[in-house]
């Protein structure tokens, strides 16, 4: 449904993503997109809703070429990393606007309900703490039932019965049929939700498998460790070094 | 877009410093009646402010705006609406609100000092036309400076020097030009040259419907001259809405080309 053909980007002289191609056509599927800071990953999921402009390539999504098109981001759910909302807006504003703007049935009172969020809803979202507002943009993202959805590092500020529920709606969708990107840093998330990874790194594709795939490949026990065992190749993933001034 | 407007105007008219706006407004034009309740008098002191801090205050503000709901704008921009109506609709829910603080602000003070029985009706409209369009012209500026500058520093330096220049730096250097020039017939020149200056469009705008030949300064008696009040008037309109509609286009042409 998404597929990606030879993406190219730059920001001056500072090559993001170099010749990239990806697709992701199987429904049901959790996609992890991994990488070190700086690899790419919000470069590559904002160019695939058209919020980054590639400097060459094609992007597909549901068929068609995005390049000036936006009705097709209907289609998509997309989290964005940073929480921050108009200061003297209330959640409920915000949640009709985006039901004006998307004009669909939505879920919102459910999520509501799912993430407690009914004693915050009246207030100014300036004044919620900073999970809060991520769930509150949890809610924005989930509220409508979409083929796809991207999470741009869904569990930032999050406390732990909330990422438990976040998880189990993420699941939720996955059964429904859904694609799902999330990038995360999280390794327990991608080894709980994910069932696959793909691996970033300098604005390639440095590794694409199945969970089971990637632990067999790297014979580790656990995500956390065959990443490692992955990046070891690059470089050494832990460093002697001494805090205290000579 | 409307949308987009309904729902950043929601969000300014709640807003501090949308409200210290109108405050200053209230109290300075209360304040000046209070010295003096003639009301020609107190729109001629209301000249000058609004022709130096409308400005400044829709530029500044502006800027704020646009850099504070960077990441609401991603949001935006994720959903199914074409990009350039979230800049638009944010837009003018900027300049609507900054049009509506001043209106209230300087509007209020005068209708309760008999402004209805006056005969200076006309004069007040024109100053309300002008701080309408000047805080339109540039809370635009300042969107078309932001969308070009990532950097916050960079692109409140830059609209500093933009006010600067327009506000303060334009007369001196035309002064300092005619002056060095002034062996030849410079008028047409100075005519043109206010022209692509907004302040000094808005200046003579308000200078001729005053009808003060003494107080209009150069530019402002060459328009006279040449054009009588009523054409004078008309042209500075006209092309006054052209500076509205400039960054305007600025504004749509930069956002559909800009990263995020």
């Amino acid at each position: 449904m998404i597929e990606i053909e030879q993406l190219y980007k730059r920001f001056g002289k500072n090559e993001v993503l170099k010749d990239l191609s990806l697709a992701f056509r199987q429904k049901g599927t959790i996609s992890a997109i991994l990488g070190p800071n700086g690899s790419g990953k919000t470069t590559l999921i904002k160019s695939i809703l058209g919020m980054v402009l590639p400097t060459r390539g094609l992007i597909r999504a549901f068929g068609e070429d995005i390049r000036g098109r936006w009705a097709y981001r209907d289609k998509i759910s997309y989290l964005p990393q940073i929480a921050r909302f108009p200061e003297n807006l209330r959640a409920t504003e915000l949640f009709d606007m985006v039901k004006d703007l998307r004009r669909r049935d939505a879920r919102d009172k459910a999520l509501i309900e799912l993430f407690e969020l009914e004693e915050h809803l009246q207030k100014p979202l300036a004044y919620l703490s900073g999970g809060t507002r991520q769930k509150v943009n949890l809610v924005l993202t989930f509220m409508y039932d979409n083929p796809v959805y991207i999470l741009d590092e869904p569990t930032a500020g999050l406390d732990p019965l909330s990422i438990i529920r976040l998880k189990q709606l993420i699941r939720h969708e996955k059964e429904a049929g859904k694609i799902v990107l999330l990038t995360t840093h999280i390794m327990s998330l991608v080894e709980d939700i994910a069932d696959e990874v793909v691996f970033l790194l300098d604005g390639h594709i440095h590794y694409r498998g199945s969970i089971p795939q990637l632990k067999a490949d790297y014979q580790a026990p656990d995500v956390e460790q065959a990443i490692a065992r992955l990046l070891a190749g690059e470089e050494t993933t832990e460093k002697a070094f001494t805090l205290n001034p000579s | 877009m409307n949308k987009i407007l309904k729902y950043s105007l929601y969000d300014l008219v709640r807003s501090r410093w949308m409200f210290f706006y109108f405050g200053f407004f209230l109290l300075f034009t209360l304040g000046l009646f209070w010295l003096s309740p003639d009301i020609s008098k107190v729109a001629i002191s209301m000249m000058n402010i609004i022709l130096i801090l409308v400005p400044l205050i829709a530029t500044m503000f502006g800027l704020m705006y646009f850099y504070n709901s960077r990441e609401f704008t991603e949001l935006l921009l994720a959903q199914p609406i074409p990009r350039q109506h979230i800049f638009l609709g944010q837009y003018l829910g900027v300049a609507g609100s900054l049009s509506l603080s001043f209106l209230l602000g300087m509007g209020v003070p005068f209708l309760l000092y008999g402004l209805t029985a006056s005969s200076d009706i006309g004069l007040f409209l024109t100053l309300l036309v002008s701080g309408v369009l000047l805080s339109f012209i540039f809370s635009g500026i300042s969107f078309y400076i932001a969308l070009k500058n990532d950097n916050r520093i960079r692109g409140f330096g830059l609209a500093i020097l933009v006010w600067l220049l327009l506000a303060v730096a334009y007369d001196g250097f035309l002064l300092l030009g005619l002056a060095h020039f002034s062996d030849y017939p410079l008028e047409k020149y100075a005519l043109g040259a206010s022209l692509f200056n907004p302040i000094d469009l808005s200046r003579i705008l308000i200078l001729l419907k005053l009808d003060i030949a003494a107080l209009m300064g150069f530019t402002g008696a060459v328009f006279k001259k040449f054009l009588g009040s009523n054409l004078g008037m008309i042209i500075s309109l006209i092309v006054l809405l052209f500076w509205v509609l400039l960054p305007l286009w600025s504004i749509r042409r930069a956002s559909l080309r800009k990263d995020f």
